[in-house]
């Protein structure tokens, strides 16, 4: 038994060392199956693949720290990457309005939720729905292929070679993106209330923290992420298309509750989500090269969340 | 004493229900004001009125003489005020020391704090510690432990100390004894005795008679949103206290 509590103990403290432990094991099965998913292209693949889902997954982190949800992710950067590529303004200046415009709809997300008190998920269940079908009427549901965007959009895909590895600018940045939060999570008052926020906001407010003004700062800042990471999205794709990462809210979601951030808020981290993003793509990556029908990944995720969610529900029983 | 907090004519309505019916309550520096009062005689109300944590409808608080406005509990904080609320307040999965500074950290000396805001934490935990000894709390021995691994003794003198560290003129107590054994309530009657030493204005609200008696200078009663009557434990005995709050005697 002293075992196990020492385990329980461990995992408390460092939730994230169960996403570590599982991206681990599942780099040596995939390695032990396949050789070549150790060599530098496969890894290549691998992080350029996980760099959208990783981008997304940050405000959605951000958002389900404070207990909430997202589901407005992949719209909001849908609508960024639109914007991006068909105003009919200088490029920097349209990459420019697309960013805000996420961070705009961000905004729109933070004040339902705080001035009109209604919950997240169908704050952005609604802005959803109202953002894909803005997007649609604005584009008439057509992609902007490569070959009409500008270099600056496109910057986000170039390759750099690194030993082998192919780096793209987008990842570089989507590492940035994680350092910068990263340590405005864990190294300001701003993260530690992100945090007391989403475990009791009650007890927040008393404490002195204006409960509504940190919803709405963690609403604005996931929009202006959904911004940036629609840059990325460009990149990565060569091209602009509404109808782009359909799956990128159950896969944020997915990346984040795999990563040990729990759905109750005030437990987790980005760094836990950085590791569930790499398992998720690791299984598609693994198991392509191992020769299984793609279909099994869905199947195996699908089995990590409930264990992810099982361990955090473990992990929150307190002993008294 | 000076008059360290005092209301008047404090009214709170909740829709057709009256919470406070023209309370005056008014708690000296170096006094242990106990209030007392049966179920909705509206305790809690004339607390969450005088810390900022509701808005009273009407009537008037003034710190150490002069009027003030509480919109929220960072008002009343800011005015020396420091509540444990009968919920603890407490950010379960925050550690100790994050929990001592929650809603007022402290940042880095330099540009780390001015540019970066980055947190003081090793500061905040030194602090933390010492505040934590000067009360003589000896039940916490590491601040690095999350607030949701300790009893609920362990949890109150970790509210105690939060308030004891922060409040300069009044600290507000809800109930600190209502869930605790005898030994940990032994000890947060001793957290409070020394915070009266300190020369702070205590108020105290509790449903334990003994405890009141044991530690209040005067008592507050508090009857159907007014206040009864204020009495002292050397002029009334407990079950004159109980009768007045009961209704049973006239103040």
């Amino acid at each position: 038994m002293l075992g196990v509590r020492r385990v329980h103990d461990l995992l408390h403290r460092h939730p994230s060392i169960s996403p570590a432990v599982i991206l681990l094991l599942t780099c040596v099965v995939f390695t032990v199956l396949n050789q070549r998913f150790a060599a530098p292209a496969a890894l290549s693949l691998l992080v350029q693949q996980t760099a959208i889902v990783a981008a997304l997954a940050i405000g959605q982190t951000l958002i389900i720290l404070t207990a909430g949800i997202d589901l407005s992710v992949g719209a909001i950067a849908v609508l960024s990457s639109m914007l991006a590529a068909m105003l009919s303004v200088p490029p920097s200046v349209a990459l420019l309005v697309g960013i805000m415009a996420g961070f705009a709809a961000g905004c729109l997300n933070g004040l339902l939720v705080t001035r009109i008190g209604l919950p997240p998920f169908i704050v952005t269940l609604g802005t959803l729905s109202i953002v894909t079908a803005a997007v649609l009427i604005y584009t008439g549901g057509r992609s902007v292929p490569g070959a009409r965007l500008p270099d600056l959009l496109t910057w986000t895909g170039e390759v750099i070679n690194i030993g082998g590895f192919r780096i793209t600018t987008g990842v570089l940045m989507v590492a940035a993106m994680y350092l910068v939060v990263g340590f405005a999570l864990g190294q300001t008052a701003w993260g530690r209330h992100v945090y007391a926020v989403g475990d009791d906001p009650d007890a927040a407010r008393l404490a002195g923290i204006r409960v509504n003004r940190v919803l709405f700062s963690v609403y604005a800042v996931a929009g202006l992420l959904y911004g940036l990471a629609a840059w990325v999205l460009i990149g990565r794709a060569g091209a602009a298309s509404p109808n782009a990462i359909a799956n990128a809210n159950l896969e944020s979601i997915t990346a984040v509750v795999i990563g040990g951030t729990s759905l109750f808020g005030g437990r987790g981290g980005l760094t836990g989500t950085l590791l569930g993003s790499l398992i998720v793509q690791s299984f598609a990556v693994g198991l392509s090269l191992a020769g299984v029908d793609n279909q099994y990944r869905l199947l195996a995720v699908g089995v990590l969340v409930i264990g992810a969610v099982s361990v955090d529900q473990w992990i929150r029983r307190v002993r008294s | 004493m000076s008059v360290a907090l005092e209301g008047r004519d404090l009214v709170k309505r909740f829709g057709r229900v009256v919470g406070l019916d023209g309370v005056d309550i008014d708690v000296r520096a170096g006094e242990v004001l106990a209030v007392i009062g049966d179920n909705g005689a509206g305790k809690s109300t004339l607390i969450k009125c005088l810390t900022g944590a509701l808005v009273p409808d009407s009537g008037t608080i003034a710190v150490a003489g002069k009027p003030v406005t509480f919109r929220r509990p960072s008002d009343a904080q800011a005015a020396g005020i420091e509540t444990v609320y009968q919920t603890l307040a407490v950010a379960p999965a925050l550690d100790i020391a994050a929990n001592l500074y929650l809603g007022r950290e402290q940042r880095r000396p330099g540009l780390l704090g001015s540019a970066l805001r980055m947190l003081d934490k090793r500061g905040m935990r030194a602090r933390a510690e010492e505040a934590v000894r000067n009360l003589g709390i000896d039940t916490i021995q590491n601040l690095g432990q999350a607030v949701e691994s300790l009893s609920g003794g362990q949890r109150q003198a970790v509210a105690v100390a939060r308030a004891a560290a922060f409040g300069s003129r009044v600290v507000v107590l809800d109930e600190p004894t209502a869930a605790l054994g005898v030994k940990e309530s032994n000890q947060v009657l001793a957290l409070v005795e020394r915070l009266r030493e300190r020369g702070l204005a205590v108020i105290l609200i509790s449903h334990n008679m003994p405890h009141v008696w044991q530690v209040a200078d005067r008592i507050h009663i508090q009857r159907l949103a007014r206040r009864a009557a204020v009495i002292t434990p050397a002029t009334h005995t407990m079950s004159d206290g109980v009768a007045i709050m009961t209704g049973a005697a006239a103040a």
